[in-house]
């Protein structure tokens, strides 16, 4: 309204312009600043094969199942084989156990590395450096090695004396773990990266073949082949056996030497794996004879529940003290003081057909020892850091290392091995990268995760197990493999949740988009933590201001 | 239109003719016949476009007002007595924050004791809100001043109270020349206001203002009101232009010019006062009268203008501010101060007190006289005031002074014999 | 305008951070208003509220809220508090909204008087919400609000509850909890704090006038709170949400510990998060991981004298408290399918 008695358009002092508060700086009043950081969560740093599974979960969860599967690919070549045999110590340390139970992050890789097989997904080689690496044995290490050093552009050659590639995952492990086709895929997929693999080849002279085949670097991953023996006071011709030897003939389907009432002795892994085996082929009553108590075998305990639910007995706190003829005599044991049980001289006998030694290997050193520098302590290969031997040149891995002689352990021997391997072929040494800190549990804000329980597997049922080689666990289907990714709480690591973005009562955190994460204004933060607090995944830390 | 109407009729629909978009209503007597009239007005669609809202209180009749205004909406209400207290809290706000509310006051005595009839207790509790009070001396004028006051309040974007007398006018049956729409029209624009809450243009109205800005806001409020001296004269002249009646300014001399003696006042007792004032001019004495219709902003340099020659100044007004004495009495001598005539000031008509010709004229004469005391109670029966004032020098408990009075003046001896 | 809310929005394979701001797994339009880049920020950096304010957060995420749901059509009306002076000290403002603070107890009759004039004005389209403390709504403006409600106007009435005028230094109001510690309950004497059976719940209240819509909100629970006050926007007439909003200066609290002490007042049935349509309970948010009242109360001086072994009454007078509430909710019984 035009008028001459205008005196200002707005009241003074009263009415204000929008904006204006932005002048007012209230980072001053700050203390403590936030910052974000990345934690390390606990599955990464319990993987012996050193994946990012936190990161290939993330994938996983958007539906991105290639990007996942290349994420595993970065850190281990076989995900279809270590989804069906690891014994995931990830999920061990998942931090989700503490609130209902741990991701099944095994089940996610095996879907995932099943996935890269139904589409045929594929990894290139690297751009050829010229330089050729040999490798001594095509199991999880070798395998591994063979194939990190392929994608830095090494030309590589497997010498492998059996007569399949696979190690004792094919030859350890039985069929109803471990599907054979999914193996040789895997295996075969290495191999179009333009890696030899020379089955039914035994290399007796290292340096020498070495020298001869024009190579540049060694990697020995021969594992740990070896039955260890007890003596047992033995009188009759009850048939005793090795466990390394009675899968590896179940693996050839030579099938005979399990029959009628099977003893097997040792708590581990591997005497579970022979006591289902027996089961499969038929014999009438499989037991086995455990030194430790039931907590205390090594064995992990699904295999256990899995070996009693189709048949197997399992005794614990015994010892085979002698055979007579069919009958065994077992002393009853008590947990010792330092763990290892004490005999009580007090007996039992059983009655057995067949009697299986599962109590561990050795390695093959002979021919070790003859390559100069390479040094053998206590039957075992002593590496450096760098996992390279005595021996310039010379690397070594898996079982036949100081190690958990596990399949993951030796895929991450592997990988190791090849990095190193890879500096030694440019002069260069290794420099692994620091660690972050790991984030444990009170780190997190978990009320945000919604109570997901794990999904279970599906399971082969009893009957069928009982009868044949088929493989016990299922398959999780897309929406399970999903759920359960999705389970993945993003330990130490911003997921993007907004959480920080949407907490601060100052505004003062700015999302700079998909992917790219946040940053603090701190012309405004006050300082206040709730962006710390209200972090699902601890990746925000309060750090005092200097003064 | 001449039509005979009652003076809150006639007000509701000088107000319906201003176009107002929000009314809130709460009753409380005696301005309650408008708000009521204003309803029918809205149901009935007479007046459209009109937000109708019946609240809670006068807090909230006057709230709802601060909001409708500050969103750009023209904005009406009115109040009396208690009610006017009851919303006093927003009375400062909605002119401190420079809202063009136009707001009725039905002026009504405050209690306790409590009392329905007209004095101006009620608008006086307010003059130092920061509003524009303009007071109506009859129900034409009343008509005129609404006009006037939404142009006026909008032009300054300051509220402005229409001080009309409870009862006497609002309950009064005249003759009144309502206006047609078209004349409001051409005289009063839509409200285009100065600052409004709008989601196109945002702002933040109603801030907190510390010590280094207060005294400005205050003094650009005064400043404004001083403004408002210039702006008032100029619209009464707009007015007359369209509406052919002189009914608005800042004061209106009644025969004053020349006279040795000027009874001041406000409001609507200028009608019994004049009557008598013309008698006693025939009768020789040298006496007019002056009426204020604006006591805020108060027109100082108009008013010694106006009284530049008189001797004696007879203030009477029906306010009291109780352990000083008058409040308008109190304004005027401010404004004549270092002015060498002799201002008396009369206290009358309280709690609706009826003001007679007969009395009137007795109190001018002893004026005239110069034998007022000061401040003089008019009309005031000291006899029962010293009866009361004894009693309770004697008794601690001496009961209810009102009831006491009365009983003095045997009201209640009689109602007990009936 | 976004559709109306046919219920709550229920994500059951969402897992990653289903209850964070954001979801990255969530299509852009199921996210909550704040994880959005271009949210209104309707309450701005640089307001002057203590670290961690639980009320500056409570309003930028309703009101940020309401503006998506309104096409950013709205006016609010702010009555006298923390609120209105952290925000608007001459010369700056925190708001980029057009806002008025009028007085402490007319927020509701400013915020009538607004939604007649747009109603007059034949701006339907602009949306009303008044807002205060607990203070200016259960006490003082308590009459203006009644009346609000009474007409029905097309207003939202947003309440901060924090349990005490904060801004006057932490008094006592009709929201203050039994046994707390405010400036006016001291904890001194036989029972400490602020005495039991006083009171009053306005949500309750409010529902006794049979508006189209009541409901109670939290600063923890973000997707709760935006549904709520979204859907009060697209509903027309009088509408009461009161958010619960821990103050860290008036309740000894750490400026960190905001969102989580509201967290645990909801998760141990202290402040039941509920919502009702013309009176009547329609939906409440169930107790996700409940604890007991002690697990709250720990969290703020104010109730540290409830937690001497000479107040174990206390406690169990609010553990009784809690217990009601969740019985009258039914805060614990699972949803039904």
């Amino acid at each position: 309204m035009p008028s001459e008695t205008v005196v200002q358009q707005k009241p003074f002092a009263i009415t204000l312009d929008v904006g204006s508060s932005l002048l007012n700086k209230t980072g001053t009043w700050r203390t403590q600043r936030p910052v974000y950081l990345d934690r390390l969560p606990p599955c990464n740093a319990g993987c012996p094969a050193g994946e990012n599974i936190q990161a290939w979960l993330g994938f996983a969860e958007e539906g991105d199942y290639e990007g996942a599967w290349r994420q595993i690919m970065d850190d281990n070549p076989l995900p279809a084989t270590m989804g069906r045999v690891c014994y995931h110590p990830c999920e061990g340390a998942c931090n989700r156990v503490k609130l209902d139970d741990a991701v099944g992050i095994n089940s996610v890789e095996r879907f995932l590395g099943d996935q890269a097989l139904k589409y045929d997904w594929k990894m290139a080689a690297g751009s050829s450096t010229g330089k050729k690496v040999m490798i001594l044995g095509a199991g999880p290490a070798g395998l591994s090695a063979a194939y990190h050093l392929a994608r830095k552009g090494h030309a590589v050659t497997i010498y492998e004396s059996s007569p399949q590639a696979g190690g004792m995952i094919r030859y350890g492990i039985p069929k109803y773990r471990m599907p054979r086709e999914k193996l040789r895929a895997e295996i075969a997929r290495i191999e179009e990266m333009g890696v030899t693999i020379e089955l039914n080849t035994r290399i007796d002279d290292v340096m020498q073949a070495k020298e001869q085949g024009g190579f540049d670097a060694v990697f020995l991953g021969i594992g740990a082949q070896l039955p260890k023996r007890i003596d047992i006071d033995q009188e009759g011709d009850t048939p005793m056996f090795d466990a390394v030897e009675v899968l590896r003939d179940t693996e050839v389907e030579n099938l005979t030497k399990l029959r009628g009432r099977v003893l097997v002795y040792g708590g581990g892994n591997t005497a579970m794996d022979v006591a289902r085996t027996s089961v499969r082929l038929g014999a009438l009553q499989t037991t086995v004879i455990v030194v430790e108590s039931r907590e205390d075998m090594p064995a992990h305990e699904f295999e256990v529940h899995e070996a009693i639910e189709e048949g197997a007995d399992i005794v614990n706190l015994r010892s085979i003290r002698e055979i007579r003829g069919n009958s065994v005599t077992l002393e009853f044991m008590v947990p010792g003081e330092g763990r290892w049980p004490q005999p009580t001289g007090q007996f039992e006998t059983v009655e057995a057909d067949v009697i299986v030694q599962a109590l561990g290997q050795n390695i093959e050193t002979d021919f070790l020892e003859r390559i100069d520098g390479l040094e053998v302590r206590d039957g075992i290969v002593q590496v450096d850091r760098g996992m390279m031997t005595g021996c310039e040149g010379v690397f070594a891995g898996g079982d036949m290392v100081p190690s958990q002689r596990t399949v993951t352990t030796a895929i991450g021997h592997g990988k190791k091995a090849a990095r190193n391997i890879d500096a030694f072929l440019r002069g260069e040494r290794y420099l692994p990268a620091e660690k972050h800190e790991i984030v444990d549990f009170d780190k997190l804000n978990t009320w945000y995760y919604t109570d997901a329980p794990r999904t279970v597997r599906p399971m082969l049922d009893v009957v069928r197990r009982q009868s044949g080689f088929a493989e016990v666990v299922g398959d999780l289907d897309e929406n399970n493999a999903q759920y359960e990714a999705r389970r993945c709480m993003s330990c130490g690591n911003c997921f993007e949740c907004d959480n920080c973005y949407g907490v601060c009562p100052d505004n003062a955190v700015t999302k700079l988009g998909p992917g790219k994460r946040f940053e603090f204004k701190y012309d405004y933060c006050k300082g206040c933590a709730v962006c710390a607090t209200e972090c699902p995944c601890g990746a925000i830390k309060m750090v005092a201001e200097a003064i | 239109m001449l039509k005979q109407v009652e003076g809150s009729h006639a007000v509701a629909e000088a107000v319906g003719l201003c176009r107002p978009q929000v009314i809130s209503a709460y009753p409380i007597t005696p301005q309650t016949h408008i708000v009521e009239d204003l309803g029918a007005m809205v149901k009935s669609g007479e007046i459209k476009g009109c937000e109708f809202l019946l609240v809670e209180s006068e807090f909230g009749a006057l709230s709802a007002c601060i909001g409708s205004s500050a969103a750009g909406a023209r904005s009406y209400t009115a109040t009396s007595s208690q009610g006017m207290l009851f919303m006093m809290e927003a009375v400062y706000n909605a002119s401190g924050m420079g809202l063009p509310i136009v707001m009725t006051v039905g002026n009504r005595a405050i209690g306790a004791p409590i009392n329905i009839w007209n004095d101006w207790g009620d608008s006086m509790s307010a003059r130092d809100a920061g509003w524009i009070q303009l007071f109506a001396e009859s129900n034409q004028q009343s008509v005129d001043v609404h006009i006037q006051a939404f142009k006026l309040a909008e032009q300054l974007s300051m509220p402005v109270m229409v001080c009309m007398d409870g009862f006497i006018l609002t309950h009064s049956y005249t003759r009144v020349d309502i206006p047609t729409q078209e004349q409001v029209d051409q005289f009063l624009p839509p409200f285009s206001p100065r600052q409004v809450l709008d989601p196109a243009s945002p702002l933040s109205m109603g801030a907190m203002v510390g010590p280094e800005a207060f005294t400005e806001v205050r003094y650009l409020a005064h400043h404004k009101q001083q403004e408002a001296l210039d702006l008032i004269p100029k619209q009464a002249a707009e007015f007359e232009a369209i509406f052919g009646r002189d009914s608005g300014g800042l004061i209106k001399k009644w025969d004053s010019d020349g006279a040795e003696t000027v009874v001041l006042t406000m409001g609507s007792v200028i009608g019994t006062m004049k009557e008598v004032l013309a008698g006693m001019r025939e009768d020789g004495h040298s006496i007019g009268a002056i009426t204020l219709r604006s006591f805020r902003p108060f027109p100082t340099a108009v008013l010694r203008e106006a009284l530049k020659d008189a001797k004696r100044v007879i203030v009477f007004e029906k306010s009291l501010a109780v352990g000083m004495g008058g409040i308008l009495s109190m304004n005027v001598r401010m404004a004549l101060q270092d002015h060498p005539l002799k201002v008396h000031s009369v206290i009358g008509g309280l709690g609706g007190r009826p003001i007679t010709r007969a009395n009137l004229r007795r109190m001018f004469e002893k004026g005239l006289r110069g034998e007022l005391e000061e401040p003089h109670f008019h009309d005031i029966n000291m006899d029962i005031v010293n009866r009361e004032i004894e009693r309770e020098k004697s008794q601690w408990k001496s009961g209810s002074t009102a009831e006491n009075i009365l009983q003095d003046i045997g009201v209640v001896a009689a109602a007990k014999t009936i | 305008m976004t559709q109306i809310p046919e219920s709550k929005q229920k994500v059951k394979f969402y897992q990653t951070g289903t209850f964070t701001v954001g979801n990255r797994l969530l299509d852009a339009e199921q996210r909550t208003v704040q994880a959005t880049m271009d949210r209104s920020n309707s309450l701005d950096s640089g307001h002057r509220a203590c670290q961690g304010c639980g009320e500056a957060l409570g309003a930028r995420f309703a009101i940020d809220a309401a503006m998506r749901a309104t096409n950013n059509q709205l006016i609010a009306a702010n009555a006298t508090g923390c609120l209105e002076v952290f925000t608007t000290p001459y010369p700056e403002t925190a708001w980029s909204i057009p806002w008025i603070h009028s007085l402490f107890g007319n927020a509701a009759a400013v915020a009538s008087g607004i939604a007649a004039a747009m109603k007059a004005t034949g701006r339907d389209d602009v949306r009303v919400i008044a807002q205060g403390g607990d203070g200016g709504t259960t006490d003082i403006g308590f009459g203006c609000l009644s009346g609000m409600f009474d007409r029905n106007d097309d207003v939202l009435y947003i309440c901060y509850d924090n349990e005490a005028y904060m801004n006057t230094g932490v008094q006592r109001s009709s929201a203050t909890p039994g046994a707390a510690r405010t400036a006016t309950t001291m904890p001194v004497g036989e029972d400490p704090g602020n005495a039991f059976n006083t009171g009053k719940s306005v949500p309750l209240i409010a529902m006794a006038h049979m508006i189209p819509y009541v409901a109670t909100a939290s600063v923890h629970d973000l997707q709760d709170l935006e549904y709520k006050v979204t859907k009060a926007m697209q509903v027309r007439g009088a509408r009461y949400i009161e958010i619960f909003v821990p103050c860290p200066l008036g309740w000894g609290s750490v400026p960190g510990d905001t969102v989580k002490i509201a967290r645990l007042a909801v998760e141990s049935g202290m402040y039941p998060l509920f919502e009702a349509e013309d009176g009547e309970v329609t939906g409440v948010t169930k107790i996700r991981r409940q604890v007991p009242v002690g697990d709250y109360l720990k969290t703020q001086r104010r109730f540290a004298h409830v937690l001497k072994p000479d107040n174990a009454h206390q406690l169990a007078q609010l553990q009784a408290v809690a217990d009601r509430n969740i019985k009258r909710f039914s805060l614990t019984t699972p949803e039904e399918a």
